[in-house]
């Protein structure tokens, strides 16, 4: 099974206070911030490695699976994906270009036509990146390409003739399980880490992972080295063309700062007479 | 010159990181209070490569080079130094069986050390009455009836209680430097004692113990290297030991600094943030400027290291003033900290007791003074 994985470089959204707007209004500013793996797509690397090994030994793929990794983006996404290959990843896609010249749908777009030519079996991404925070690419391509898919993902079942997969998904008052005959596009929640969120028939139900997406171990960095990116101009995809357009940036109003009451009494007194909810 | 790290480096540096700041920094104060690290600690070293950072891929380590070795044992050493300080010992005691090892020897304890199987390796060099001398110990070592018996003790030994194989060094020939050899010693080795467990100030989360020889047997082909360049085998592999105390030095200040900056943002006196005052800017502004400079000694070490030129010299002075420095920081930490900083509920108290043995072992700063003195005077 070939699992195709896209994989955003963002900047570090452990500073995500520190993102700063242009004056005019114009664009985001996030100089000064180091690069990092979109976290939801590093729990996806994470779904399709899991979906592809038998946990008891991570080192190696089951026979006859990859996890191959895209990126559109800068020049240094080569670097962005050179960590998930030193997670275990077997190779990357890079398509040159700038964050600016890109919009969801024309990544979506292009997306697709990276499908039409790798044929995975199944596309697992982030349910969306932590800039933008669009949430809209996984549910475009996978209109796009006419397959089924299941979003917000928190966990996944690979049948063991491996034709299709059961999601779980998080929904407003639980969780909903649907079965989706691949190929497919799942988009994937940070649940979706957790230590027996992930199954593929192969990998023993007592196995537990580690909660969360997996260190590179050093060996693998260092294999990683040797694993192949293939770099290529983003115009070559064949598409182009936003439609979006962003009018301006503006930062939220800043919150008031809030008030003391003296008891329980002019609590309830407050609630009622000025925030009206009792 | 580049003082860049490279892509690989980094993610190395990131792998470290990400588990001592979810694993060890939360946990380091507990590991101290139970006197232990935990097993789970010491399979993820392993299973992360952090046990043979240094070691060549076909014995299953790392082989990432002595440059993301000092970076790791820096991050490591941030999250928990008595953590930091049993992977340290484990790489150097790697390290020396792969360079001076038989393909034999290399096979069974460099591949064990790197997978986890022998879980950590110990080094037993110091004696009661041999420490900065190592020239004046009295262990022995006699072949009898084809084997080698081993008669002594040994002191300051990490990880001795669980570590599956020793790194011993025992005199063979006459006194003084040129009668010691040294020797492989599985941990089960019949007569091996594991004596007392040390109450140290600080490391209290690693294990140091004495060990007592009575009639070891170990047969011929324990001997590691040839027999009588025990010394130079101990020398050589403490060159390599400083970079990663220097590291491990480094990597204690650093979050000491760090617990710093973010206390006097956030401590309030006369009104203000405390990080208003000059005289506490000034001390975090010498802190900064030591520990990197401490940092960029410690690189320097490594990067000659691993370019396989002589690194001596260099070592001693990364250590020296490494471990000098991350003394001086935690001490001035702990005076930002106040009355605070007295107390076991900031990690500070912990640190300075943590840092001050960087000072002592691997070669103390008056022996690392006399080494570097000598290469310069020569």
């Amino acid at each position: 099974m070939k699992i195709l994985v896209p994989l955003k470089r963002t900047a570090d959204p452990d500073n995500a206070n520190k993102v700063k707007i242009a004056p005019g209004g114009g664009k985001i500013v996030t100089d000064g911030l180091e690069p990092k793996p979109n976290p939801f797509d590093e729990y996806a690397v994470e779904t399709a490695l899991r979906l592809t090994e038998n946990g008891t030994n991570p080192k190696v793929r089951l026979a006859g699976d990859s996890v191959v990794i895209v990126s559109m983006g800068p020049k240094e996404s080569a670097a962005t994906i050179r960590q998930a290959l030193a997670m275990g990843a077997d190779s990357g896609l890079v398509y040159e270009t700038t964050d600016e010249a890109l919009d969801g749908d024309l990544v979506a777009r292009a997306l697709a036509r990276v499908v039409a030519q790798e044929k995975p079996d199944l596309v697992v991404m982030g349910k969306q990146a932590v800039d933008g925070d669009s949430n809209q690419v996984g549910q475009i391509l996978a209109e796009r390409l006419g397959w089924p898919s299941a979003t917000f993902a928190m966990s996944i079942e690979l049948s063991a003739d491996k034709k299709s997969v059961i999601v779980g998904r998080e929904v407003d008052g639980g969780v909903i399980k649907l079965k989706l005959t691949l190929p497919a596009v799942v988009t994937v929640d940070l649940r979706i880490v957790s230590p027996k969120s992930v199954s593929n028939n192969v990998t023993p139900a007592t196995h537990a992972y580690q909660d969360g997406a997996r260190y590179a171990p050093l060996p693998m960095i260092m294999a990683a080295k040797k694993k192949p990116i293939a770099e290529a101009p983003f115009a070559s995809l064949g598409e182009q063309g936003l439609t979006t357009t962003y009018l301006r940036f503006e930062q939220p109003p800043s919150r008031k700062a809030g008030i003391k009451v003296k008891d329980v009494a002019e609590l309830v007194q407050r609630l009622r007479s000025e925030a009206k909810v009792l | 010159m580049h003082l860049e790290l490279d892509d690989t480096q980094r993610m190395v540096q990131e792998t470290a990181r990400a588990f001592a700041e979810k694993t060890l920094r939360p946990n380091a104060a507990q590991y101290e209070r139970d006197e232990k690290i935990p097993a789970s600690v010491l399979r993820s070293l392993a299973d992360l490569g952090l046990l043979s950072v240094n070691i060549p891929a076909r014995f299953e380590g790392a082989e990432a080079g002595a440059v993301a070795y000092a970076l790791a044992m820096q991050e490591i050493a941030r999250g928990c130094a008595s953590t930091a300080v049993t992977m340290a010992v484990t790489n150097m005691v790697g390290e020396v069986i792969n360079q001076f090892g038989t393909e034999a020897q290399r096979e069974r304890y460099v591949r064990g050390l790197a997978t986890g199987e022998l879980v950590a390796g110990s080094f037993a060099l110091s004696e009661t009455e041999a420490g900065s001398d190592p020239g004046a110990m009295r262990t022995t070592a006699t072949l009898e009836n084809d084997r080698w018996i081993l008669r002594g003790n040994k002191q300051w030994i990490t990880s001795a209680d669980f570590a599956g194989v020793f790194v011993v060094w025992a005199r063979t020939g006459g006194p003084g430097t040129a009668g010691i050899s040294t020797f492989l010693m599985p941990a089960n080795t019949p007569g091996l004692r594991i004596s007392k467990h040390e109450d140290k100030m600080g490391l209290r989360a690693s294990s140091t113990c004495a060990l007592v020889f009575d009639d070891c047997e170990l047969p011929q082909d324990a001997l590691l290297g040839e027999l009588g360049h025990g010394f130079r085998i101990a020398m050589m592999a403490l060159d390599g030991g400083r970079i990663g105390i220097g590291a491990q030095a480094c990597g204690i200040a650093s979050a000491a600094l760090e617990e710093a900056i973010s206390y006097a943002k956030d401590r309030t006196q006369f009104g203000k943030p405390i990080a208003d005052f000059q005289a506490i800017q000034w001390m975090i502004a010498d802190s900064q400027t030591e520990l990197d400079a401490a940092k960029l000694l410690v690189m320097r070490a490594a990067s000659l290291k691993q370019a396989g030129v002589a690194f001596s010299r260099e070592a001693a002075m990364a250590k020296l003033f490494a471990s000098e420095k991350a003394g001086q920081i935690c001490d001035r930490v702990l005076q930002i900290h106040g009355g605070y900083g007295y107390t076991r509920d900031f990690a500070i108290e912990r640190h300075v007791r943590d840092v001050r043995v960087s000072r002592i072992y691997e070669g103390t700063s008056e022996i690392q003074r006399t080494v570097i003195g000598r290469m310069i005077l020569r």
